[in-house]
């Protein structure tokens, strides 16, 4: 559990305090002595101690970032759970005894039950509903990936740009930015939606992503203007290197952990914000199933409880798993952290 | 002070400018707002062309929007763009049914989100800790319409199955009630719970956040080495400093919940102003949804402004100029 705690550094000092035996991981020397490290290694020393079976083993920042997140227990837990749902909405085909649109009028409107194989229960028209989630799961799935990568696509490069540039290019995209935050962003969503959805989950995931770029961009543009600043950065502008080489070889690798844990926590975002929109029926249309417009088919019928509450359950459940990878990458990016342990 | 606060109202109108040609665009470029005049049998082309050229439909869009902007300016948002209801009536009474909702939902949000982020902060890696952290991660996670249809669901069987009617699943008032305001608070709780819990969840993992921050900070070690007790320590230097972030938060929350209430007041079928977008947005009447979104938007800046005045007022070190 204490992965799920956000931390902050104040905490972290203090647990560090707690367990002095924190190891440092930056550089991990395996049986070395001391003195071989002290004394600067001529070749045929070095070869010596390679001989003796002592090396410095040196880590980059992303393996060091990897190693942070493979000891995450809660986000490893997460990405096996995860793996699961969506390894189902992949093979949907195999995993299913039934067709999603297919009717079963005999077994209509029964409850979750093994006998028939009808685990999530049917709809008043007998169509299996734990077939139907697994394959709502693949439309709001590939909804959510696609908003995540387009929105972090826009974000990216209107940040970028935005913060390396400066001057009336950063003025006039950040008051752009400004603008879309200010709209009442559901119902924007809903007016594009119906104007330009037609129901279909690629059309949903491009509007969508048209107004989740902008949390990113502000990032991006923050990072950038600190980084600007940075020796190398000057250092590649003295070799005469261009602007976009600059941008996207040497800057973007050093501001890429908040946009991978922003693309992370965009995915959960886009699931629910796709579900709430197919649910008011703008999003997805039948016969597409989604999350959302499977937990709209129940609305109503309270007695049969389970068509809201599976399609749902498993919303929550993706969301939380997202949740906590995103969580987890955020503890493992952040450079100023050195424990490997969590 | 004055200055700033009439800066930021000035900034508002390009905003509002802005906003609203996009939206008008969106809207009529989207479908006929004639579709359901021209299913009506015996309908003479005339007819048509008349009620056409009334609306000035067939004009430029931006001819158009200039007639909107002249009927929202002088005549309170004017009428529905076909028959002549007016339109402020119905917004003024859906705004102010939306409002119950979310101030005693906000209300309700902020005082637990507190009480759980400050527990929490203060008894760091307890099992409340733990608890609470999960609870949230879970709030988080869900989606406000299923949570809201689940307690439909459930309270509606307890009504059905046992005869108990503890809360109403749906619309705001019962046609007779003995005393308006119970039943009205009977209707509006579940919508508030709804609300509230996912408040809750926001709101308590900033809270927690900015009482750590403060708790780890030199003066409240100087609090703490002058002798004060733990409970003026906690009360006195650290809550009312972990305040701050939240306001900002809670603000935009707020203004916010105008325009998103919309899965809750559906599933509840409440008439807020959730539902009387969507069935604008569904007649494709250009002009409630106008209507709407510019009260919206002003909500939404708004209760920015207010943020950032409540926030001078906890903070005496920020200097609007």
């Amino acid at each position: 559990m204490t992965e799920a705690t956000p931390r902050r550094p104040g905490e972290r000092s203090e647990e560090q305090q707690q367990n002095p035996l924190v190891e440092s991981d930056r550089a991990t020397v395996k049986e070395a002595t001391p003195a071989s490290l002290a004394t600067p290694a001529e070749p045929a020393e070095l070869a010596a101690v390679y001989e003796q079976g002592l090396q410095i083993e040196a880590r980059s920042q992303w393996q060091l970032a990897r190693r942070r997140f493979f000891r995450h227990k809660l986000a490893m837990a997460s990405i096996v759970v995860l793996a699961l749902i969506f390894g189902a909405a992949i093979f949907a085909e195999q995993i299913t005894q039934f067709d999603y649109a297919e009717q079963d009028f005999e077994h209509s409107s029964i409850g979750p039950t093994f006998t028939h194989g009808h685990y999530f229960g049917t709809d008043q028209i007998g169509r299996d509903y734990f077939t139907r989630v697994v394959y709502g799961i693949r439309t709001s799935a590939r909804v959510a990936f696609l908003v995540a990568f387009l929105s972090t696509l826009i974000g990216t490069m209107v940040g970028a740009v935005s913060g390396y540039f400066g001057g009336w290019v950063d003025n006039l995209l950040m008051r752009l930015t400004d603008l879309v935050l200010t709209l009442p962003v559901l119902a924007v969503l809903l007016v594009a939606s119906a104007l330009l959805g037609q129901g279909s989950p690629y059309r949903v995931a491009i509007i969508l992503a048209l107004v989740f770029w902008t949390s990113l961009a502000r990032i991006v543009r923050g990072t950038f203007l600190s980084l600007r600043e940075k020796e190398y950065v000057e250092a590649a502008k003295a070799i005469g290197a261009k602007d976009f080489r600059i941008m996207f070889r040497h800057m973007l690798p050093n501001a890429l952990g908040p946009i991978v844990v922003n693309a992370t926590l965009v995915v959960a975002i886009a699931i629910l914000v796709e579900a709430v929109l197919s649910f008011l029926g703008f999003g997805v249309q039948p016969p597409t199933p989604a999350l959302g417009t499977l937990i709209a088919k129940g609305q109503g019928l309270v007695a049969q409880w389970w068509l809201v509450t599976f399609p749902g359950l498993t919303i929550v459940l993706i969301c939380l798993c997202i949740n906590f990878i995103g969580d987890g990458l955020r503890d493992a990016l952040d450079p100023t952290q050195r424990r490997t342990s969590a | 002070m004055v200055t700033f606060v009439i800066r930021r109202l000035l900034y508002l109108i390009p905003v509002l400018i802005a906003t609203s040609l996009i939206i008008f665009t969106f809207v009529t470029v989207s479908g006929d707002p004639l579709t359901q005049v021209r299913v009506i049998p015996n309908l003479s082309q005339e007819t048509v062309e008349n009620i056409i050229e009334q609306n000035h439909l067939d004009r430029p869009l931006l001819v158009q929007y200039g007639y909107w902007v002249k009927e929202a300016v002088t005549d309170k948002f004017g009428t529905t763009l076909l028959g002549d209801e007016p339109i402020w009536p119905d917004l003024k009474r859906v705004l102010g049914n939306t409002l119950q909702l979310i101030v005693l939902a906000q209300i309700l949000g902020v005082a637990f989100a507190i009480g759980v982020g400050v527990l929490s902060a203060v008894k760091q890696y307890s099992v409340f800790d733990y608890a609470s952290t999960t609870l949230s991660f879970i709030g988080f996670s869900t989606p406000v319409f299923w949570f809201a249809l689940i307690l439909q669901i459930i309270f509606t069987n307890i009504y059905l199955n046992y005869d108990v009617r503890i809360f109403y699943t749906a619309q705001l008032s019962s046609p007779n009630p003995d005393n308006f305001w119970i039943d009205r608070l009977q209707h509006l709780a579940l919508p508030v719970i709804t609300l509230t819990v996912l408040s809750v969840a926001q709101f308590s993992r900033y809270m927690r956040a900015s009482m750590l921050e403060v708790i780890n900070s030199d003066y409240v070690r100087t609090a703490r080495a002058k002798g004060l007790h733990e409970r003026g320590v906690i009360m006195r230097h650290a809550f009312r400093n972990a305040l701050i972030p939240l306001v900002t938060v809670v603000a935009l929350d707020f203004g916010a919940l105008f325009g998103g209430a919309f899965a809750t007041e559906t599933v509840f079928a409440l008439d807020g102003m959730g539902l009387y977008f969507l069935r604008a947005l569904g007649e494709r009447d250009v002009y409630p949804l106008m209507a709407w979104l510019m009260v919206a938007s002003l909500m939404v800046v708004l209760f920015n402004l207010i943020a950032d005045i409540i926030y001078g007022w906890l903070d005496p070190r920020i200097r609007y100029d």
